[in-house]
């Protein structure tokens, strides 16, 4: 009897608990479900639209009942002169900000650690870090009023007895600024994961290698920099997929048609063509080709990343 | 020798502070040139004569921008965007943190919903289709089109979701012990211990939505619906165009065009005020977001 009781009590509980246990799972869901109708709605939804770029996609008729073309779109992707022109502009411009921002934080980095007065480190990097939270709206009218024909840096230019350059009218030139004023944007806040990747170097290494007579530069070139090449080497890899991202904030704030040879990148390309030239078809055929590669990119980096330095981004 | 290396670390010093304090400028003066141009007289800014102290000062700029209704409507579509994105943002980050932060074991079905975001990272559908979606829901010129097409912010959910991974798991039991549901754990356990990383995607999802001017370039049709920074983005390409057109000196005379130059600088410096507001806050908690949790070991 007793021990009957004692079987029933434990079927409760157990049924309570398998109870609890769904009540959990359920709750799991219903916590994912907002999110998911979002993403289904604003992402997936989008990626069935995808199915454009094989049509001569009608905005009357719709999705459904606009022509099939298969791979016309890519076919006229790649016989028009401008699309090589676009990428190499996009993969020039993106290429060249990641290196020499990259280099650039470094070097930062290193020479700020060597400030000692806590008041100068913190005011500069206060400085510095600020242009990264403003919008390329507002910085691109800070560029405009530096760069233009009689601006800061052309007046500077012609003191020291220089020629005034166009630097916003000229195909020449502006690749340069670009990639130079995202630098100028980037440098100090991508200078932070180094800074802490110097602090976490072993200070007793610098010490020793003081005792043992080894200068700053040496100090730098054989303690410090083998000790961030980990994290070098991971933010190397994972801004590798964002060699097809150029910028288009930036570019579309800055340019004109006047420089289209060089600053249109493939994002501003897609807008103005696809968007604004209603070539939906067209549009999304660029843009897929985009991602897609840009997919590829970001699994091999991931792979890279978690092959080499034992840490990956999901 | 000893003379001979202290003048090399002297050397070496100055050298670092020159950089450092050089750094510091090249961030600070062109901004300060803005500022100066705001509080210059039209002529002055005309004539390329400002430099970083304003001249002829006057606050004409600023007197004008006050009388300025699209600049305080377009001002007020921001303030209203920002704030409903981080509602909206935020509630389905901790919504969405929570249950991925359980192991497959836990949560069955974990994750599916774990491939189905992250794909949602890898790849969309790119700017045409989205686009399309957002007008055939009837989206195009309202608040929404600001808000929901960003609801989802996948990089926030992940950041988070590795922070409750490492919240102790003691801490759960005794809540559902207690017989607390999943929800009021979230909301009693996690959150409570997660502010500090709650604050950082929360200044991601302000600063995003502030400075974002894109979407309201292709989801508003007319000026009247823009937010800040795309009315500010459209008044500039006039002015653009004419700096940029004019190779030659003589276009940058039209006073016409000019003038607006210190009224546009006016009205950069305005909408860069809300960011400085929370500057503080923005070095607080990017700093430690940045590097605490953007990558996994």
């Amino acid at each position: 009897m007793k021990s009957l009781q004692q079987e029933n009590a434990k079927n409760i509980y157990q049924k309570k608990k398998s109870k609890k246990m769904i009540n959990t799972g359920l709750s799991y869901h219903v916590m994912l479900l907002p999110g998911m109708i979002f993403l289904f709605i604003f992402t997936y939804i989008p990626m069935a639209g995808i199915f454009m770029a094989f049509q001569d996609y009608v905005p009357a008729k719709g999705l459904l009942a606009s022509p099939f073309v298969g791979l016309e779109n890519f076919s006229y992707m790649f016989s028009l002169p401008d699309i090589s022109k676009i990428f190499r502009n996009t993969i020039v411009i993106a290429l060249g900000k990641i290196i020499l921002g990259t280099l650039l934080a470094i070097v930062f980095s290193i020479i700020l650690n060597e400030i000692r007065l806590k008041f100068l480190k913190n005011s500069i990097q206060t400085i510095v870090y600020l242009p990264h939270f403003l919008s390329w709206v507002v910085l691109a009218s800070v560029v405009l009023n530096m760069f233009n024909l009689d601006g800061s840096v052309n007046q500077i230019l012609t003191f020291f007895g220089f020629e005034k350059m166009n630097f916003l009218g000229s195909n020449k030139l502006f690749q340069p600024l670009l990639i130079g004023t995202d630098v100028w944007k980037e440098f100090g806040f991508n200078s932070i994961v180094y800074l802490a990747a110097i602090t976490g170097v072993d200070p007793g290494l610098h010490e020793a290698s003081s005792i043992d007579g080894a200068n700053w530069w040496k100090r730098i070139w054989h303690i410090t920099l083998p000790g961030m090449l980990p994290i070098i080497l991971l933010l190397a890899i994972l801004s590798l997929p964002n060699i097809l991202n150029a910028g288009f904030d930036q570019v579309y704030t800055l340019y004109t048609p006047m420089v289209y040879e060089t600053g249109d990148i493939l994002d501003t390309y897609v807008y103005r063509i696809g968007l604004i030239g209603r070539e939906y078809s067209f549009g999304t055929a660029v843009g897929l080709f985009k991602s897609i590669i840009g997919m590829v990119l970001i699994l091999s980096a991931n792979n890279a990343a978690k092959k080499y330095t034992d840490r990956k981004l999901f | 020798m000893v003379q001979n290396k202290s003048f090399s670390g002297r050397l070496g010093k100055f050298a670092i502070y020159t950089f450092v304090l050089i750094s510091g400028l090249v961030c600070l003066l062109p901004l300060c040139n803005i500022v100066a141009i705001s509080f210059s007289s039209s002529e002055a800014v005309a004539a390329n004569a400002v430099g970083l102290v304003p001249i002829n000062f006057t606050t004409d700029a600023y007197s004008m921008i006050v009388e300025d209704k699209q600049f305080w409507r377009s001002f007020g579509i921001s303030v209203q965007r920002v704030i409903l994105s981080l509602i909206v943002n935020m509630i389905i980050i901790v919504l969405m943190a929570y249950p991925l932060s359980k192991s497959k074991r836990q949560f069955k079905g974990r994750n599916i919903y774990m491939n189905l975001i992250i794909f949602a990272m890898l790849f969309n559908g790119g700017m045409i289709p989205t686009y399309l979606v957002v007008k055939n829901l009837g989206l195009l010129n309202t608040i929404w089109s600001l808000v929901l097409p960003g609801a989802v912010q996948v990089f926030s959910i992940i950041l988070i979701m590795n922070f409750f991974i490492g919240v102790p798991k003691s801490l759960e039991e005794a809540a559902l012990m207690d017989g607390a549901n999943p929800f009021q754990v979230l909301m009693k356990v996690y959150i409570p211990i997660s502010l500090p990383a709650l604050a950082t995607v929360a200044l991601f999802s302000i600063v995003g939505n502030w400075n974002d001017f894109f979407s309201g370039l292709i989801y508003m049709t007319k000026v009247s619906n823009y937010p800040l920074m795309t009315y500010i983005q459209s008044l500039s390409i006039n002015i653009q165009e004419l700096l940029k057109a004019g190779a030659n000196a003589s276009v940058l005379e039209n006073v016409a065009a000019v003038s607006n130059r210190n009224l546009n600088a006016a009205k950069i410096v305005i909408s860069t005020i809300p960011l400085l507001l929370i500057y503080p806050m923005l070095q607080k908690y990017f700093i430690t977001g940045i590097v605490v949790g953007s990558v996994k070991e």
